[in-house]
């Protein structure tokens, strides 16, 4: 097993009666490309906060590289962070923020406007140093955060909804090129993001955070394939819930089940007997496939249609089925 | 790379000191506070409290001295007919000055806030702040310069032959006199001029915060500008001509310079605790004096508040 | 879009409010030149310059004019450190005493400014202080605080809470923060509220006249020409230039903090 870069024992962080975090265990291998994915409020912005050392924990143990974090100011942890509103420093030009963290290193100045170049253009920004933060782009001064955030040479980079302010193009290709430099660098990124498709495609393991607890932790495909509590089926990817008396009709056992959209089929209600009687309640086409929202008896389910398949109108009566290796049924009933 | 992902080692000097106060933000505030507090709670609360327990004082009608023992004989001093004269004279002026103030106030404040411009707006607000911080006193000898008798505005009634038009005016009792200078009316326009910046700012602040989007929303839903105004805009910007008349009402109260300056002997509050404590020395009488104005502006915030006018400071 | 172009009636009260509001400041520029010297009277018979020149060798001008400076100097220097102080606990966290602190920064100039005169002189009085420069600073720097403070605490709100923990992200302590990071951000600010206390307490009358026992500021000085009236051209002229020394200070401070939130002076 690979050496454990950041590791949770039982931490908790209250605000008086909001347990904001609660008795969090996580370990995050050195290397790894870790998300914390959930909706706001959840907690996750906080385990980050918990890992940089800006906030403390109220209870439990944080451990660094084996060794606690315990009364260890931030500026003394070799972690940094790429802010969500990129903090950059505005009386300063981009190139003496990216060499902050040298200047008071105590490197001299040749030596660390050298290195905030390099790290400029390992970013794409080469040449910007001159610039006022204020003159950029948020694209850009997204690059500059990261730039400064890599000059120290952290072993653990955060990085605190670093995509969230960019238009969907710009967040594509940042996704892409954070991935890459990930890889070229060999560090641990710690990801937070309320975006489910940012951290399935990105991350090497996804936490998803609920009232400040995880949830459900693993690899991207359980996530989503594999949903163990209603709550990550429901959040990543909006997978449909069966309700549990549904699902002991049809595999005799008394729990939630989950199955994907794009598994659901729907069958014209006089050919098949089997599957389950459903009312059309709208279509909605969404580029690659329609998207439709059925009626069930007492609950709804969502099927997306490929192109070219019959797209019933609404109102229609239909018949829904599925695979029997689609049902993924849940632990917790 | 380091060795050491958390540097524990490396303490000492200021680091050390750093370090101690990360781990004691509570620490960090009361350090913070301490010299302010210091100097606000001795200095100031300090000598107030000081003026306020003298007021519980009295004097010896005989010997002049002070005599150190808990009274409220001083307190009812204040209710004789003339200090009462005193108190509602300078009350009646505070709330002249306030309700002009707000009336003179809201066209420049509506102007500057809606309809001023790049440029202008600049000018606008300019044009109030240089008044407003101009000296006082400067301010005041204008209009012992404007008011007198051989002045400006003198001189503009006769070369307009309107000099009838003022005899008349200053023929009316009370607010009339002498001549313009020492009549309460001179009184009345020095003190609507040295405080009228005072209203102009919150109002204009009251206004600038509603936003463009709700004026438009109004003539949208087919209301006339003069409906708009009415319903949408004169409601919005009352917390800021309450946050206004808070300075001119309280200025006015306390203000001793200008009636002596420009006036007619008759005295107003300000005056009065200032000739208590000087010439007559009687300064448990000054200090119950002092507690008048406190008292009113107590009562005044207290009202305020509750209309939200703190909201528009 | 009907609501761009005020109304006639509008633009009239507008102008001239504005107009008398500038233009007793504008006749004290004309008095400065009058030959006339036993009255105030208008129009002036004639224009002169000679009064500068006779200002100009008045000691009595001079020494007021001195020590407003040097109380006005460390007024505002107590006031910067005071100011500052209060600001920076005030919007580091939430704590229990916020608001009393406001209220406490704010009341020396929400009372009327005779209630802090008087009760500055009783105190002076029972603890038998004797009236000294340093009693007219003590009473300047008390109220001086509230616009130093008020600049502040504007500028802290926008600069604190991610920047700092960027810079302590990045290796730098409290004290290299403060140094590299928030003094920088908060520098105009303090500038702007410097000069605005420099400018209240230059022209401070009413505390003065409690505080100052035998010496004379500029302002006790004019006042004392008020009450009674000696040479009324060199008050012309003192008039003034104290017009002219005030403005700059304000120019300054609105050029230092345009374009931010708030914009300095609103809490004289």
């Amino acid at each position: 097993m690979r050496t454990s870069a950041v590791r949770f024992d039982g931490v908790s962080r209250h605000y008086g009666e909001v347990r904001a975090v609660d008795a969090v265990d996580l370990d995050i291998a050195e290397g790894e490309f870790f998300a914390m994915l959930g909706p706001s409020g959840s907690g996750k912005t906080t385990c980050l906060r918990l890992i940089a050392g800006f906030e403390q924990p109220t209870d439990g143990d944080i451990v660094i590289f084996g060794e606690t974090a315990q009364g260890v100011p931030p500026y003394k942890r070799h972690v940094n962070t790429v802010f969500q509103d990129y903090a950059l420093f505005p009386h300063l030009n981009v190139l003496d923020n990216v060499a902050y963290g040298l200047m008071i290193a105590g490197k001299p100045k040749r030596e660390r406007h050298a290195a905030a170049e390099a790290a400029l253009e390992l970013v794409a920004l080469p040449g910007y140093g001159a610039r006022k933060p204020s003159e950029l782009s948020g694209g850009q001064r997204q690059r500059v955060a990261l730039a400064r955030a890599l000059i120290n040479e952290p072993r653990v980079l955060l990085l605190d909804e670093p995509l969230g302010a960019l238009d969907l193009k710009l967040r594509e290709q940042m996704q892409d090129e954070l991935k890459d430099l990930q890889r070229k660098l060999g560090i641990t990124f710690i990801f937070v993001t309320h975006d489910q498709g940012e951290a399935l495609s990105m991350a090497d393991r996804v936490a998803v955070f609920n009232e400040g607890k995880i949830v459900q932790i693993g690899k991207p495909e359980d996530i989503y394939y594999r949903p163990e509590v209603p709550f990550v089926a429901d959040f990543v990817g909006s997978s449909n819930v069966l309700p549990p008396r549904v699902v002991e009709k049809m595999a005799g056992q008394w729990s939630h089940a989950s199955v994907r959209p794009e598994a659901v089929k729907l069958v014209d209600a006089g050919i098949g007997a089997d599957g389950l009687h459903a009312t059309v309640h709208s279509t909605a086409f969404i580029g690659t496939a329609t998207r439709v929202s059925l009626d069930l008896d007492g609950f709804s389910m969502v099927a997306l249609l490929p192109k070219g398949a019959r797209i019933p109108d609404a109102g229609e009566q239909v018949h829904v089925t599925w695979g029997s290796e689609d049902l993924h049924l849940m632990d917790a009933a | 790379m380091t060795d050491h992902v958390l540097e524990t080692d490396r303490s000492g000097g200021l680091r050390g000191i750093s370090d101690a106060l990360w781990r004691n933000p509570r620490l960090v505030i009361l350090l913070l506070l301490t010299p302010p507090a210091l100097w606000l709670g001795i200095v100031y609360l300090g000598s107030l409290f000081a003026l306020l327990a003298q007021s519980f004082f009295s004097i010896d009608e005989f010997s002049g001295l002070i005599q150190y023992e808990f009274t409220l004989k001083t307190y009812k001093e204040l209710f004789t007919p003339t200090n009462l004269d005193i108190i509602i004279r300078t009350v009646v002026m505070s709330a002249c000055v306030t309700i002009a103030a707000a009336i003179v106030a809201f066209p420049i404040a509506y102007y500057a806030a809606r309809y001023a411009r790049g440029k202008w707006k600049a000018l606008f607000y300019l044009g109030v702040m240089l008044p407003l911080w101009s000296s006082y006193l400067v301010k005041v000898y204008s209009w012992k310069l404007i008011l007198a008798k051989e002045g400006i505005l003198n001189w503009l009634f006769e070369t307009l032959h309107l000099s009838w038009l003022l005899n008349a005016y200053l023929s009316i009792p009370v607010i009339g006199g002498n001549s313009l200078s020492v009549s309460w009316t001179g009184t009345f326009l020095v003190f609507l001029y040295v405080w009228l910046p005072f209203m102009i700012l919150p109002i204009q602040a009251s206004l600038e915060r509603v936003p463009r989007s709700m004026t438009e929303a109004s003539g949208d839903l087919g209301a006339s500008p003069r409906q708009t105004f009415c319903h949408v805009l004169f409601p919005l910007a009352l917390p800021g001509v309450i946050a206004g008349s808070i300075f001119t009402f309280s200025l006015t109260l306390g203000d001793y310079i200008i009636p002596q300056i420009v006036g007619s002997s008759r005295r107003f509050i300000g005056q009065a605790v200032y000739a208590y404590q000087g010439t007559a020395g009687n300064i448990p009488l000054a200090a119950a004096f002092a507690v008048v104005p406190i008292v009113i502006m107590a009562f005044y915030l207290w009202i305020a508040k509750r209309m939200g006018a703190f909201d528009a400071l | 879009m009907r609501s761009d172009r005020a109304p006639l009636g509008l633009k009239i009260a507008a102008g001239l409010g504005l107009a008398f509001m500038h233009l007793p400041i504008l006749l004290i520029f004309v008095y400065a030149f009058t030959t006339e010297d036993k009255s105030y009277q208008w129009p002036p018979p004639g224009f002169t310059t000679k009064w500068f020149g006779v200002t100009w060798a008045r000691p009595d001008v001079w020494e007021a004019l001195s020590l407003s400076v040097r109380v006005a100097a460390i007024s505002t220097a107590i006031a910067l450190v005071l100011g500052t102080l209060c600001a920076a606990a005030v919007s580091r966290t939430k704590f229990f005493g916020r608001e009393v602190v406001s209220l406490m920064v704010i009341l020396p100039i929400a009372l009327p400014g005779i209630i802090t005169g008087i009760s500055l002189r009783s105190a002076f009085n029972l603890a038998d202080i004797p009236f000294s420069f340093w009693t007219i600073v003590l009473g300047h720097a008390t109220f001086c605080v509230v616009v130093v403070y008020n600049n502040a605490v504007a500028r802290f709100r926008r600069t604190s809470g991610s920047l700092v923990e960027a810079s302590m992200d990045l290796g730098a302590d409290g004290f290299q923060t403060f140094r590299y990071v928030i003094l920088p951000n908060i520098a105009t600010a303090l500038l702007a509220g410097g000069m605005l206390a420099f400018a209240l307490s230059f022209d401070e009358v009413i505390v003065t006249t409690f505080t100052a026992g035998q010496q004379q500021t500029l302002p006790i000085w004019m006042l004392e020409e008020l009450v009674r009236p000696r040479e009324r051209p060199v008050t012309n002229v003192v008039a003034m230039v104290v017009v002219i020394v005030t403005f700059l200070p304000i120019l300054g401070a609105y050029y230092l903090t345009r374009g931010t939130d708030t914009v300095a002076g609103q809490g004289k």
